[in-house]
């Protein structure tokens, strides 16, 4: 059977071309997932310092909205519990495949995850402008199309939170703080809720 | 506390509100002592502009009494402070070049999706202006919590009354951006269209820059005294033809700069207004245009366009083809306030700038509701109302 493979240089996760999009899981280390996601930030801060926060897997609650608790179980395996639609959450456990330190993460879930996925977060010097931030997760939507659209109703679709959390982790790394409208810390709470 | 909300097209009202807490480490929360109506208050008023929910606290030209400060905060309780109504973290990339309107991060992250959708990338975060820009309580209103504290605040030194300093909010840097981006030489005619506040600074701030001549445009003879005031030479486009006049008044040359300080909402019967009011109404457009295709056709070859107008969504018969043909350059934005307040304070006190001459209005915060409407209604006396919380209300 042939591959239509893109002939441009632009990111797989944004190409049209499903074969293009299907090798570039592929190309993970253990890849889980067969719906790919790709989010870049760039954030004016140095590479080594935005590495050493992330890679404490018990920071990402702090900007990852979704994310209602990591428990880092050893130096390469942590456990992770999620929102989902309907005040459910769904649970994996996630191990490191790959590490460079201040440059790559990457992870692929553990049998029997609610939601399989796999990814790599690289962290690209990007000069004056400090560095880019360039996440790849590749998943399983949770229950199918359907899943998805319910996902995307409540605001969890993937796609969005991700792009989300990044940029609550550039605000938190460039201004110290997550950004909010909120007046009232009850409207915060149940903004976050 | 006592706030004014918006709950849709002409419905604004001052109702009972929680009052705002510190939530970050570098907020702050402000004692309201004065806060303007702005033109743009009325774009809202008018329903021109999406993404507003019953509820929201309006107002973005504010300005007050520190009373509690975050662990981060530079301010100290009891300064008197100016406000800026963009809210920009001092930090990312954008702050660092001074476009503090384009800060990444003033805007909260699940509210820049829209801005992404709508724009190509999120604006920067506005107090009291929709969703679009954040969704921040706004400062009519007799607290407000003042994210980026150690960025945005200009304390206010002794002896400055609030109706000196207030402006420094929004009109006025948004007047001197706007002359700014001109690029005025010396020597240069500048045409104004719309004597609002902004127009009106704009006026001024040309002058300062070393325009030779001003020519300012609009239809409330009142408005076109103030201009007048100013130096500038005037057209009341309900009895002249601006196109012609402007014309004449450059001996067939066109202004080498243009200013559109009207925006979505130009008034008057033309065609294409009235079209723009239509398709407006029907949503198949939204912003009505009429003064920055007039600029644009008026403005010499090789010319400069500059539009601190606000203008939100898409526009119809834009004319592209007079824009490339003359080689223009058009410049926009918001307004980066940070960047211009201190030099703008060192000119109020200075003497150099006076902004007081504005204020047609003074009122309570209760009174705010009959404010809006007699704005609204009565552009050609009510030039600027400033509402102080500390006042009672009228009866």
């Amino acid at each position: 059977m042939s591959m239509t493979m893109a002939t441009d240089e632009a990111p797989p996760a944004t190409s049209k071309l499903k074969d293009e999009r299907t090798s570039a899981i592929a190309a993970l280390t253990q890849p889980k997932g067969d719906d790919l996601i790709g989010r870049s930030v760039t954030i004016n801060r140095p590479r080594e310092e935005l590495f050493a926060y992330w890679r404490d897997f018990s920071n990402l609650p702090t900007f990852m909205d979704n994310v209602e608790r990591i428990d880092v179980l050893s130096d390469t395996k942590s456990h992770w519990v999620v929102k989902a639609p309907a005040g459910k959450t769904v649970e994996w456990d996630a191990i490191i495949t790959e590490e460079k330190p201040g440059a790559l993460i990457a992870w692929t879930s553990a049998e029997g995850a609610d939601v399989p996925n796999s990814g790599r977060i690289e962290f690209v010097d990007a000069a004056e402008r400090g560095t880019i931030v360039r996440a790849t997760i590749a998943y399983d939507p949770p229950v199918g199309v359907v899943g998805k659209v319910i996902a995307k109703l409540f605001q969890r679709e993937p796609a969005i939170q991700a792009r989300r959390d990044l940029r609550r982790f550039k605000q938190l790394m460039e201004t110290g703080e997550v950004a909010t409208a909120a007046w009232t810390q009850k409207q915060r709470d149940e903004e976050n809720a | 506390m006592r706030a004014l909300t918006w709950h849709g097209k002409h419905d604004v009202r001052v109702d009972t509100v929680d009052d705002p807490e510190i939530l970050n480490p570098r907020d702050a929360i402000i004692k309201i002592t004065s806060t303007a109506i702005c033109g743009s208050d009325l774009h809202l008023y008018d329903g021109y502009i999406p993404t507003m929910q019953a509820g929201d606290i309006l107002g973005h030209e504010f300005m007050g009494e520190v009373v509690e400060t975050g662990a981060k905060s530079s301010l100290k309780k009891g300064q008197r402070v100016v406000v800026p109504f963009t809210i920009a973290c001092g930090s990312c990339y954008h702050c660092g070049k001074h476009q503090y309107s384009a800060c990444d991060n003033g805007n909260p992250a699940d509210n820049q999706d829209i801005g992404q959708e709508m724009y190509g990338q999120p604006m920067s975060g506005l107090f009291g202006y929709s969703h679009l820009t954040g969704g921040y309580a706004g400062g009519q209103a007799e607290y407000v919590r003042v994210p980026f504290s150690d960025v945005g605040p200009i304390i206010v030194p002794d002896g400055l009354d609030d109706d000196e300093v207030l402006f420094l909010s929004d009109i006025l840097p948004t007047g001197w951006q706007a002359a700014e981006n001109a690029d005025i030489e010396p020597g240069d005619t500048v045409a104004v269209w719309g004597c609002g506040p902004v127009g009106l600074f704009a006026v001024q701030s040309a002058f300062l820059m070393g325009a030779h001549r001003v020519i300012a445009i609009d239809h409330f003879p009142h408005r076109l005294d103030l201009a007048k005031k100013f130096g500038a030479e005037t057209i009341n486009f309900e009895e002249s033809k601006t196109y012609e006049a402007l014309m004449e008044m450059t001996g067939g040359i066109g202004p080498d700069a243009v200013i559109d300080a009207v925006g979505l909402e130009a008034h008057g019967f033309f065609v294409d207004n009235v079209v723009d009011q239509i398709k407006a109404s029907l949503f198949l457009g939204t912003d009505r245009t009429h003064s920055i295709r007039q600029a644009i056709h008026a403005c010499r070859k090789g010319g400069r366009v500059s539009m601190p107008a606000v203008y939100g969504g898409f526009v119809d018969k834009f004319p592209l083809g007079a824009f490339m043909e003359k080689g223009l350059t058009l410049k926009t934005g918001q307004t980066s306030v940070q960047h211009y307040m201190p030099a703008l304070l060192n000119a109020i006190l200075e003497g150099k700038i006076d902004t007081t001459f504005l204020i047609s209005h003074r009122m309570s915060l209760e009174d705010a509701p009959k404010g809006y409407k007699m704005f609204h209604d009565n552009q050609n006396d009510v030039t600027k109302i400033v509402l102080k919380p500390g006042l009672a209300a009228a009866i």
